[in-house]
């Protein structure tokens, strides 16, 4: 087996994975991932898969940003964490 | 008996009357309260033996060096009280003087409190930041830089305070990919600095997993006295030990307290120091996001038009190569050789002729019939030999004589040779 092979083998792994990733990691994968096109010296074919990679990346973060709701936790007596429930109803 | 008005100040007494010690408590209160004098009044001193009650009242001394008097803040003035007093705070109280008859102690009934400029803990105050600068625990170098988006944020706060609705509002807007962690704590009151230290240690003592990124110690605005558990060394050290960076908000912007010092980042005011924690905010992130889309199709466009220009380029290159294409240009090539090859021709023509004409010219010059021309003779035998000396000839030999036009036959006389 080629390297390349593996490598898009691996591509098509990780696109599986996007959409569990956390906004932290997909905004990072998706710098590394314009990085690499930037650098250019790709294969048009290894390029394409990449940008399409980029893509599912940009989608998961944008996904992740309108999903965003600020989660609270309180750390009770013991060091538990539990849902933090806020006094008063907000709007 | 004595009535249960008072007597005339000046009222003869014959004799001494006897009375209840009920009356007499209840004479001398109204006798104080009498007293104009003693009905508003400020009195200076120090706080000694401060005791809040459950009840809301307030029960405490009020001391000088050589004396001190009991004193008494209903909880109605309490609850409005903003600066609560410490023992050893220098303070003015405002208030009247009364009895209480079923203890026989005269107290001032304190309706405000002020503190007197530079009490005890303003004095600790300023002991206790000296102290931890001279250690260093206030040295720039020491601050640590805050993550650029923090993905857990570790509030120590009151749960019931303004300063987390704040904190909440804030984090909420400007970043709510973020996870909060509220480790909840009193802020003032005599328990507030133990809880301080147990709410940091607490939210240290998370696992890796769960421990917050960056931790903010907050409460809202008040007196400065509400703010004095943030000026608690044990509360300092608990911010220096902790193993993330700590921005403190707490009270106003005109507030300073040594957990601002000791802090990795001193912001004004609890919203503020939300703001400081998320100086990447959601819009900012959007932004990031759309440039780096931009700049991924922008970079896939580019090398596919690099492969394009390398197209063209090698198409160019293999128009070149094509058969037809060489076939013309061999074409071209034989005209361009034989036109060529007219032309040295033709050159070499002229050439020639030129030296062919030069030739004759030097031949006519060097030619034996021009000699003869100018009259002189070759004298031959008849075998063709050339006659060049007389001793060559015969007497009566036959000769032949060739001048410039044409020959004759001559005959050599005997008496004429020599």
């Amino acid at each position: 087996m080629s390297p390349r092979t593996k490598k898009a083998r691996s591509d098509l792994a990780e696109a599986a994975d996007i959409g569990t990733l956390s906004f932290e990691a997909a905004f990072e994968a998706l710098a590394a991932v314009v990085a690499q096109l930037e650098d250019g010296d790709l294969a048009l074919e290894e390029a394409l898969t990449l940008y399409e990679r980029g893509q599912a990346l940009a989608a998961r973060c944008g996904q992740l940003l309108d999903e965003a709701d600020l989660k609270i936790k309180t750390l009770v007596p013991g060091g538990a964490l539990e849902d933090f429930a806020e006094a008063g109803s907000e709007g | 008996m004595p009535r249960m008005t008072l007597p005339l100040p000046f009222a003869a007494s014959p004799e001494p009357e006897t009375w209840t010690v009920s009356d007499l408590n209840r004479y001398v209160r109204q006798s104080l309260e009498l007293d104009y004098r003693l009905q508003a009044l400020r009195v200076r001193g120090e706080v000694s033996g401060f005791k809040a009650y459950p009840s809301g009242h307030w029960y405490f001394s009020l001391k000088d060096s050589g004396a001190q008097v009991d004193c008494v803040m209903w909880r109605p003035r309490a609850e409005r009280q903003r600066f609560i007093p410490r023992d050893g705070e220098a303070v003015e109280a405002l208030g009247s003087v009364t009895l209480y008859e079923a203890r026989g102690k005269y107290q001032l009934d304190v309706t405000s409190l002020q503190p007197q400029g530079e009490g005890l803990l303003y004095r600790e105050f300023v002991r206790l930041k000296a102290r931890l600068e001279a250690e260093g625990l206030f040295d720039p170098a020491r601050k640590r830089a805050l993550p650029a988006r923090p993905g857990r944020i570790g509030l120590v706060t009151s749960p019931a305070g303004a300063a987390l609705r704040d904190l909440l509002n804030v984090l909420r807007r400007r970043y709510p990919l973020a996870e909060v962690i509220l480790a909840p704590t009193p802020v003032q009151g005599p328990e507030a600095p133990a809880g301080l230290v147990a709410a940091l240690r607490a939210l240290a003592a998370l696992p890796e997993a769960a421990r917050p990124d960056v931790v903010i110690v907050a409460r809202g605005g008040g007196a400065l006295e509400d703010l004095w558990a943030f000026n608690d060394e044990a509360v300092a050290r608990a911010i220096v030990a902790m193993p993330q960076p700590v921005v403190s908000g707490v009270g106003h912007e005109t507030d300073f307290t040594i957990a601002d010092f000791v802090a990795d980042l001193r912001a004004p005011t609890p919203s503020a120091a939300a703001e400081l924690v998320t100086r990447i905010s959601l819009a900012d992130l959007r932004g990031s996001l759309d440039d780096l889309t931009e700049r991924a199709g922008a970079a896939l466009a580019a090398a596919v038009e690099t492969r394009r220009a390398a197209l063209e380029r090698a198409q160019a290159r293999l128009r070149a190569a094509s058969p037809s294409t060489q076939l013309a240009l061999g074409r071209q090539r034989i005209g361009d050789l034989r036109a060529r090859a007219g032309r040295a021709l033709r050159h070499r023509l002229a050439l020639a002729r030129e030296r062919q004409a030069g030739l004759a010219q030097a031949l006519q010059a060097v030619s034996p019939l021009a000699v003869l021309g100018r009259g002189y003779a070759i004298v031959r035998r008849p075998d063709g030999r050339v006659i060049r000396r007389a001793a060559e000839v015969q007497t009566g030999e036959p000769l032949t004589v060739r001048v410039g036009e044409g020959e004759f036959d001559v005959a050599v006389r005997p008496e004429e040779k020599r």
